[in-house]
């Protein structure tokens, strides 16, 4: 071992009175330091509130010391970088060996346009890609689709055929580069336009490397993105991650996400919890498709937020790799060391970014990105500062990444594997956190997983009831928000904004009606037909998904066929 | 309790669009609710013809627009638009979202009483709209109940 447990001997000896957290138990020295010093300090300098919490509520105290960890077990615990429960790190060395991948999410306005900026970042040092699409896209209607109208390449790019996808991966490295493309109810469809486009470029199923998305679950619970109901997305969801144990062994199939839950407005431990507990449903029906767990599980991975309160953030990070080391092993039976390894992605908090004073947001992504990294991060996107009003400027893109770029190599705080650890504050905040993850699986598994308790709005009505009680404390002013409730600006100059023309919209309109004139409609049909025969058998879809996409069937097209058997999803109105 | 003289404020909560980002309009609904007023939320992904026939069937006071998709000029004259073919001019309509200052005045002259932008409180949204629901709503003022 690389600790050597003395942290909790000392505290197991002392059985002292326990305060106010039940594990805990202060030392007859620290009794002694309360009576004689603290007494006297309240007396002379009060403190500044009644009590202190954490962006989400959770209580802090004054001072965390050994007594703090009564129930803390370095080898169980904490144990080594790379080992079992990972709660240091999934690689022996973290970032000595390797940095995070520097992964700016981006797209907007035609395929073309965001090709560019993908070049663009590139060429800036970036070191993976993270495709977002437009809502029209995300929600499986083509450019030319009357919902559609307004929408088209204003929150992300339109891809509505493979040669929108050819066109946004041009010139790109396939085989070198990682993809990130953040689809769900569509997902199954986008990833197959992708594999189709690596085909005809020329790479190799086997060695491409990236991730869809594919997050059904919390697309319910939070962002509210869904197409069909629960149970046929469930089943696309597993097809591709069978497909993918198959055919792409370097792919990521899924990226189950708390980053939205969070943004929805849910404390840190619901969004842990919430995406765990995700996790866990996926595990438990594809391993009812017949696949073993240990053949599919070291492919799955997570994507979690960042928000303002480094240490509950980073504790949060901790917990969520001590979590799922475990779930895989002791739930599950995985046995394959892969398999328990919880690797994950993390973004900078949306949510928290203001549009007064934009230039703040710089200050607070770096907060966000620091606690990403000391929490040991795979990947990192950093928001740049101008997305509380639109998509990023070239600018402001380029800012966000320099700002990971200046914590990587100026900081130091990634040459040490977790430094963090060992810190009183964090580990118990860390043992804290971990706790009550396991009391949101408990309730979950009452409801009989989490589809049921999707169905019955339970952790929609949770992360409502935090969003509603944050909103309240800042208008109380029990949160400050620096800009906003608090030292307000009595004028702010306008910062330049990305604008996205109708332009795009009307080009991505004329793109497609030429591309349904030239294309082989007949056998665009009978692929779709085939399609919709294939989703009324239990047989895996991705065979004639890619056969859509090699036709040029579009993706309204696609979902089009699957709603005709799936039906839609319409959330029960609930405010 | 004399209906109608001592009705409640009555709003529509509704988010057009295909955007599902539903914190703010939730948020909202609750705290016009906490504030003593009828809410009514249509739910996700409401066209405007949908919106204004809500409007319409539930006799609102007052219609609250969530948007964050960047559709707002493109979805709000057109609600604006249905509800004077509806004879609902004396409807309030808001909106809250994410909306460039620059778009402000478009939104406005198209019938848009006000724009609540990011960071706006759910309390300044009360205020405004118990201060400027149609005069003629019996006892503008909501009840605490």
């Amino acid at each position: 071992m690389s600790c050597n447990g003395k942290v909790s001997q000392e505290a197991k000896i002392d059985t002292a009175e326990q305060a106010s957290n039940s594990s805990r138990r202060p030392s007859e020295a620290e009794r002694e330091w309360e009576e004689k010093v603290l007494k006297q300090a309240l007396k002379s300098a009060p403190e500044r509130l009644p009590g202190f919490s954490t962006t989400s509520g959770v209580p802090i105290e004054r001072l965390y010391t050994p007594g703090d960890l009564a129930d803390f077990d370095c080898e169980r615990d904490l144990g080594d970088p790379g080992e079992f429960p990972y709660t240091r790190g999934i690689h022996p060395q973290m970032y000595r060996a390797r940095l995070w991948t520097m992964r700016q999410f981006s797209g907007f306005g035609t395929p073309e346009d965001t090709n560019r900026r993908l070049h663009f970042l590139l060429d800036q040092g970036q070191t993976g890609l993270s495709i977002a699409f437009d809502l029209p896209t995300l929600m499986g209607y083509d450019s030319d689709h009357p919902f559609a109208e307004g929408e088209v390449g204003r929150c992300g790019v339109a891809v509505s055929s493979l040669a929108d996808m050819e066109t946004l991966l041009r010139g790109l490295p396939l085989e070198r580069v990682t993809t990130s493309m953040t689809i769900n109810s569509p997902a199954a469809m986008v990833w197959a336009m992708y594999l189709v486009a690596a085909e005809k470029s020329g790479a190799d199923w086997k060695k491409i490397s990236g991730t869809i998305q594919n997050d059904i679950l919390k697309e319910y619970i939070a962002q509210k993105e869904f197409i069909f109901p629960p149970a046929p997305s469930m089943r696309l969801v597993v097809d591709s991650i069978v497909f993918a144990a198959r055919e792409t062994p370097r792919w990521n199939p899924i990226s189950i996400s708390g980053y939205h839950i969070r943004e929805a407005g849910s404390t840190a431990i619901q969004e842990l919890a919430f995406t765990l507990r995700d996790g866990i449903e996926y595990v438990e029906w594809v391993l009812r498709s017949g696949l073993g767990v240990d053949e599919f599980a070291p492919r799955l991975s997570f994507f979690f937020n960042s928000h303002n309160d480094l240490f509950e953030e980073v504790a949060k990070f901790r917990a969520a790799r001590k979590v799922w080391a475990k779930v895989m092993r002791e739930r599950f039976g995985a046995r394959d060391p892969r398999s328990w390894r919880c690797r994950f992605h993390t973004q900078t908090a949306g949510c928290s970014l203001t549009a007064q004073q934009p230039y703040n947001n710089v200050i607070r992504t770096t907060i966000q990105a620091l606690a990403g990294v000391l929490g040991g991060t795979q990947s990192l996107h950093t928001n740049s500062l101008d997305e509380a009003w639109a998509l990023p400027t070239e600018q402001a893109a380029t800012l966000a990444l320099r700002t990971q770029q200046v914590l990587a190599h100026e900081s130091g705080v990634a040459d040490a594997v977790d430094p963090l650890a060992g810190s009183y504050f964090i580990e118990a905040l860390t043992l804290r956190t971990e706790r009550e993850c396991y009391g949101y699986f408990d309730r979950i598994d009452s409801f009989g997983g989490m589809v049921a308790a999707i169905e019955k709005g339970f952790p929609q009505r949770e992360i409502h009831d935090a969003a509603y009680a944050y909103q309240k404390a800042v208008e109380r002013k029990e949160k400050f928000v620096v800009g906003v409730n608090e030292y307000v600006a009595e004028e702010e100059r306008p910062i330049d904004l990305l604008i996205i023309d109708a332009g795009a919209a009307r080009e991505q309109c004329r793109k497609l009606d030429a591309l349904r004139k030239s294309r082989n409609n007949g056998r665009v049909q009978s692929s779709l037909d085939a399609l919709s025969k294939a989703a009324g058998t239990t047989r895996n879809l991705m065979p004639d998904l890619l056969e859509c996409v090699r036709a040029y069937a579009t993706v309204g097209e696609m979902c089009d066929a699957l709603r005709r058997v799936f039906g839609t999803y319409e959330e029960p109105a609930v405010a | 309790m004399t209906a109608p003289m001592n009705r409640h404020i009555r709003v529509l909560v509704a988010k057009p669009g295909l955007d599902g980002h539903d914190r703010g309009a939730k948020i909202v609904a609750r705290a016009l609710r906490d504030a003593g007023m009828e809410v009514i939320y249509t739910g996700l992904r409401q066209t405007p013809e949908q919106i204004v026939s809500a409007a319409v069937q539930e006799d609102v006071d007052a219609i609250g627009i969530s948007i964050l998709s960047g559709a707002h000029n493109t979805i709000l004259p057109r609600i604006a638009e249905l509800l004077r073919h509806a004879g609902l001019d004396d409807v309030l309509l808001v909106v809250g979202g994410i909306i460039p200052d620059e778009d402000v005045p478009g939104l406005k002259q198209a019938g848009v009483a006000a724009v609540f932008q990011p960071g706006a409180s759910t309390g300044d949204i009360v205020d405004f709209i118990r201060s400027h629901v149609r005069p003629e709503t019996p006892n503008a003022v909501a009840s605490d109940e």
